[in-house]
């Protein structure tokens, strides 16, 4: 176990971080039972239980230091005091090019993340870090195959340069410039995190309606 | 008194949750067994971290570690320190054997596309190697779907993470 805490600026960008992943988790599950083929529908609920499994373990590790556990910090806080990026709150739902778009300019940033994260002074932080790393491989081998399909389709170009001020808003400003190489773009300004997208306050009923009807509620 | 070896074995008798045909030893995710006097200390590194299987797993080897009369205690540790690689020769076999095509050998990259895309996945129930990947993601984390062009038949390979 840890003797010194973690700063607490480690401890806010993984909250940030698991924020991140369970809206888009969320936003992903929404495609279940309506993506525009069977093994899409699979791969989409498959990405979505992922990206909750990894917003749970960075909860679980942000609460070992703020208290609670995993579901307080997931549901029980109030929609101001979520850290996520307004580029996972976007409701895409229906949007095929734009899911792709996010889909692959998120894998990409996050990417950059969790490789920073890997080489984290928080041990713990580190091992989950490369951990999620693993499994993100095949997120973006999902994105990328995606991508590759629908580049230079009007609609996915267009959903990428409208997207893109908020992709860079995942990552702090001294990774941007990283993203915007991957990516083959100019940096411009990001949509940051600090403020939500206009859809989010109904996600955050929606997601933690259970909790509310049902406080503690096991099974 | 239980011992380390008794709760080993009895630990190699709980099932996997979603694929019963393995235990929770064969699939490597048992690192460590500790015994002080009634007290089991086990540590335990879940397989994807989104397995909805983690709860049951967890509880049946609580369950497993009374039934020898002690008292339990599972530490998740959530690192990198389980891979495919740490599924057993004996777990392999039964994989395979139940029409699940075990984990290729995690190289030191990750996968890619081309190496999915390679002739190198064998086919639980033919042996051929004539087979394309149909989906990265499967029924569960752990799988991807494949198709076998001899046999025609599709089948669940375990993913190499």
């Amino acid at each position: 176990m840890n003797v010194q805490a973690p700063p607490e600026a480690v401890v806010e960008a993984v909250l940030a971080f698991a924020d991140d992943e369970l809206v888009l988790g969320w936003r992903d599950s929404e495609w279940t039972g309506v993506a525009p083929f069977l093994e899409e529908d699979v791969a989409f609920s498959s990405i979505a239980q992922g990206e909750i499994g990894h917003a749970r373990a960075l909860y679980e590790l942000a609460a070992g230091v703020l208290g609670g556990d995993a579901d307080t910090l997931a549901f029980d806080r109030e929609p101001a005091e979520y850290r996520s990026a307004p580029f996972v709150e976007l409701a895409l739902a229906g949007d095929w090019a734009g899911t792709i778009a996010r889909h692959w300019l998120y894998e990409t940033a996050d990417a950059i993340r969790v490789a920073e994260l890997m080489e984290s002074d928080w041990p713990e932080l580190a091992g989950l870090a490369a951990k999620m790393d693993r499994e993100e491989a095949y997120h973006r081998l999902h994105a990328e195959m995606w991508r590759d399909k629908l580049r230079g389709e009007e609609r996915f170009e267009a959903a990428v340069e409208q997207l893109w001020p908020y992709a860079l808003g995942v990552l702090e400003s001294p990774q941007r410039a990283r993203l915007a190489e991957l990516v083959g773009r100019e940096e411009v300004e990001a949509v940051v995190r600090g403020s939500h997208d206009d859809g989010f306050a109904a996600l955050h009923e929606e997601m933690t309606m259970v909790r509310r009807s049902v406080p503690g509620a096991s099974w | 008194m239980v011992t380390a070896a008794q709760v080993w074995s009895a630990l190699a008798r709980v099932p996997d949750p979603e694929i019963p045909v393995i235990s929770l030893v064969d699939l490597g995710v048992v690192r460590e067994i500790e015994v002080d006097g009634g007290h089991v200390r086990v540590e335990f590194t879940p397989t994807f971290l989104g397995c909805p299987a983690q709860e049951v797993m967890r509880a049946q080897m609580a369950d497993a570690v009374r039934a020898l009369g002690a008292e339990p205690q599972i530490d998740v540790v959530l690192d990198d320190s389980w891979s495919t690689d740490k599924i057993t020769p004996e777990g392999r076999r039964k994989l395979e054997e139940s029409g699940f095509a075990p984990p290729q050998p995690r190289a030191a990259m990750g996968p890619t596309l081309v190496q999915l895309d390679a002739q190198a996945f064998r086919c639980p129930y033919c042996g051929s190697t004539d087979t394309r990947l149909e989906n990265i993601f499967g029924p569960t984390p752990c799988r991807s779907i494949r198709y076998c062009r001899d046999c025609r038949q599709p089948f669940e390979q375990f993913k190499t993470i």
